[in-house]
């Protein structure tokens, strides 16, 4: 299982990496759109980890694009901000069960992404 | 009872201001529009009647002065040519008979007869000469050789020593008041003056019975149980009045004035009633003509009539006042109630975006937070992993027990920016499927600190048979959060609140009861707990909408509320909500996980 995590915060980001790789969980980051993309596109990835709010683009349109690429990709959204807005965007788009709010306990984080790499969300 | 119909608004305080100010002050505005109404409708009615009775009576006034007039015209008319009359036969008898042939008493007998086989009211003749000795005598009484020359009606014939009567055949007549004289009945006698030959001056007299007099006046068609009679020039009755006396007695009112025409006064006899007098002086005689009618009684007809118009008046000036009243104050009460719910409108308004703000605003607050308390979280984590998962730091513990501390207190801080985006998400959130145990719990999460504080005791029985149904997450929140808060401030310290949910009798409803062993509420104020601006937290803040908007947030989400108190007891709000509305398995999922 290979998960890319795309959060503005490097800091946060790079330190999740490490700690899912601690796990035995293969981690890439990317800070921004413009490096998730590439990366992409020069690795396969089986889940992307996205924040909703991100510098050049909002999560949901990054995810469209990645999407257009890797089709087999799944998703999980992480958000600090839990508005109404997110949250029905965000469950409309992922099929609603990927939602998650920061900051995120690393258990919960590995086994929602156990769950998705395994098909046994709660996706309808 | 009177409270009962008592509008509302008769109680309405200018509490609010600015945009919550009334539009109206409806007490005035009530006044007003009632004063208004009444004035419009009864002034034209009350000139109305007033101008119509004025006209009606003078017109009928003048109608009876007329009558009377006529009346009292025709009658002099005939009275004069009935007295003329009699004054005609003396003076044909004077001028039928030669002076001598008067003087025989056998001739005045036959004539006297003559005179009575026609008209019975003559009783006697009486030649007297020129020294006013009585000559001749024809009647029934002893007076023949009488001197009357110091009587008054033989001086008011007008006749002195010095008159001359040489040249013309003098004619006077004279018609006496009605006396009762030697016979004692009430009679009046005629004279009439002439000269013989010789210029010396005789009289002819004749006394007549007042049965003539009388039936004519009599036979006179007087309305208004009037009086029809005659007095003489000093006030002295002298034919019967039914009302004024019997004949010779004096009349009680003063004389009229003296006038050539039919007179009609109006004026009050002796009892103070009043009376329309007609009245003529009957020229060559002392006599005045009265008529009296009673005003009263003429009236009465008229005054019956008009004693129904006033009924009637009466009657629709109480159904005006009746309608005017009603109409004003169920058109005012229906502005009053528009105005009310605009106000509490307005305020529900304010509140949902108060709400809201607050919403936005905590929103932000745990967004702005979550990073860097994410970042925090993740380096934590990275270092509690190194220590777990590397050998070279593993073994220090106290430093694992430092990080593990730093972590709950992330934890922690995670609970509270969860539980503000979970308070600012359900603010606009509409309908969803809630647990009524969580909402209650939520609820209560922020207030076990001032619960703690004041050691006030809250029990919650929320059992599990209560399902969880389809309704507005933050209105419900909303209305319990009121609802406690309104308990805790109406508990002293170490009170009790206790929240109780079971499902209603018909398993249709979920009837949830807040209860508090606090002061209570007055039963004069149950009525109007819902009502906005109501507050007995008078000077501690109380703005006496959280009950209003309560009331109108369970309403919202189809519930109903209702209140229970007893002063120095406590109180119970008990919330009925519908589970009618409840969605299908798995069609909404509740809120976020994580």
């Amino acid at each position: 299982m290979r998960v890319l995590l795309v959060d503005d915060e490097q800091e946060l980001v790079a330190t999740l990496a490490e700690r899912l790789e601690m796990r035995g969980i293969d981690a890439a980051w990317a800070s921004d759109c413009a490096t998730a993309l590439e990366l992409v596109h020069k690795e396969r990835f089986d889940i992307a980890l996205l924040d909703v709010k991100l510098p050049s683009m909002n999560g949901l349109e990054l995810k469209r694009l990645i999407e257009a690429d890797c089709p087999w990709m799944k998703f999980i959204f992480v958000t600090g901000h839990g508005s109404e807005e997110d949250f029905q965007a965000c469950s409309a788009e992922s099929g609603r069960d990927f939602y998650l709010i920061k900051p995120v306990q690393i258990e919960v984080l590995v086994q929602k992404l156990n769950e998705v790499f395994a098909g046994t969300g709660e996706q309808p | 009872m009177a409270q009962l119909f008592k509008p509302r608004f008769l109680d309405q305080q200018d509490q609010g201001s600015g945009m919550y100010k009334p539009l109206f002050n409806f007490r005035r505005l009530w006044q007003q529009s009632i004063a208004a109404m009444l004035a419009v409708a009864l002034l034209p009615l009350l000139a109305l009647a007033v101008v119509d009775y004025v006209i009606n009576t003078r017109s009928l006034e003048s109608e009876f002065h007329l009558q009377t007039a006529r009346l009292v015209s025709n009658a002099r008319r005939t009275l004069a040519s009935y007295l003329d009359e009699r004054k005609y036969i003396l003076n044909f008898l004077v001028f039928d008979n030669s002076y001598d042939q008067l003087f025989e008493p056998r001739r005045l007998q036959v004539l006297l007869d003559h005179l009575k086989s026609g008209l019975g009211e003559w009783k006697d003749l009486g030649v007297i000469d020129h020294k006013g000795i009585q000559r001749n005598y024809a009647g029934p009484y002893p007076v023949k050789g009488m001197d009357y020359s110091q009587q008054e009606w033989y001086k008011n014939l007008g006749y002195t020593d010095q008159d001359n009567y040489l040249d013309v055949i003098a004619m006077r007549s004279n018609i006496s008041d009605v006396f009762l004289g030697f016979r004692n009945t009430p009679h009046f006698v005629i004279s009439v003056l002439h000269n013989n030959d010789r210029g010396e001056h005789y009289i002819l007299r004749a006394s007549l019975d007042l049965e003539r007099l009388n039936s004519i006046l009599s036979d006179l068609e007087v309305s208004g149980k009037g009086d029809a009679f005659l007095i003489n020039h000093k006030g002295v009755i002298q034919t019967p009045s039914r009302r004024f006396g019997p004949v010779l007695s004096s009349f009680p009112l003063p004389v009229p004035e003296p006038s050539d025409r039919t007179e009609v006064i109006e004026t009050r006899d002796h009892q103070g009633q009043p009376v329309i007098i007609g009245y003529a002086y009957i020229t060559g005689s002392p006599f005045i003509l009265m008529v009296v009618k009673q005003k009263s009684e003429m009236m009465a007809a008229w005054s019956a009539g008009s004693l129904k118009l006033l009924v009637f008046l009466v009657g629709s000036i109480l159904a005006i006042c009746a309608v005017v009243f009603g109409i004003c104050t169920s058109l005012v009460n229906s502005i009053y109630q528009a105005d009310q719910k605009r106000v509490a409108t307005l305020h529900q308004v304010e509140y949902a975006n108060k709400m809201a703000s607050i919403g936005r605003l905590s929103a932000g607050v745990a967004h702005e937070i979550n990073n860097p308390l994410a970042i925090i979280n993740e380096k934590a984590g990275l270092i509690k992993d190194l220590f777990t998962f590397k050998k070279e730091y593993s073994g220090d513990h106290r430093l694992v027990g430092l990080i593990d501390s730093i972590i709950a207190s992330v934890e922690r801080c995670a609970t509270i920016t969860r539980q503000l985006l979970n308070f600012a998400r359900n603010i606009q959130v509409s309908l969803q499927k809630v647990s009524l145990r969580q909402i209650v719990a939520d609820v209560l999460e922020f207030q076990t600190r001032e619960a703690g504080y004041r050691s006030i005791t809250i029990e919650v029985d929320i059992p599990d048979e209560i399902p969880e149904f389809v309704s507005d997450r933050g209105k419900l929140q909303q209305v319990f959060i009121n609802l406690v808060n309104n308990a805790f401030a109406a508990m002293k310290d170490g009170g009790r609140l206790e929240i109780r949910s079971r499902l209603g009798r018909d398993g249709r409803t979920v009837v949830t009861q807040v209860a508090d062993n606090g002061c209570g509420i007055p039963a004069e104020n149950i009525k109007k707990i819902f009502e906005p601006f109501f507050t007995t937290k008078s000077g501690s803040g109380g703005t006496g909408l959280g009950l209003s908007i309560t009331y109108g947030l369970v309403k919202e989400i189809g519930g109903e509320i209702d209140i229970q108190s007893t002063v120095g007891t406590g109180t119970t709000f008990i919330i009925t909500l519908p589970l009618d509305a409840q969605a299908k398995e798995g069609e909404t999922d509740a809120g976020p996980t994580g």
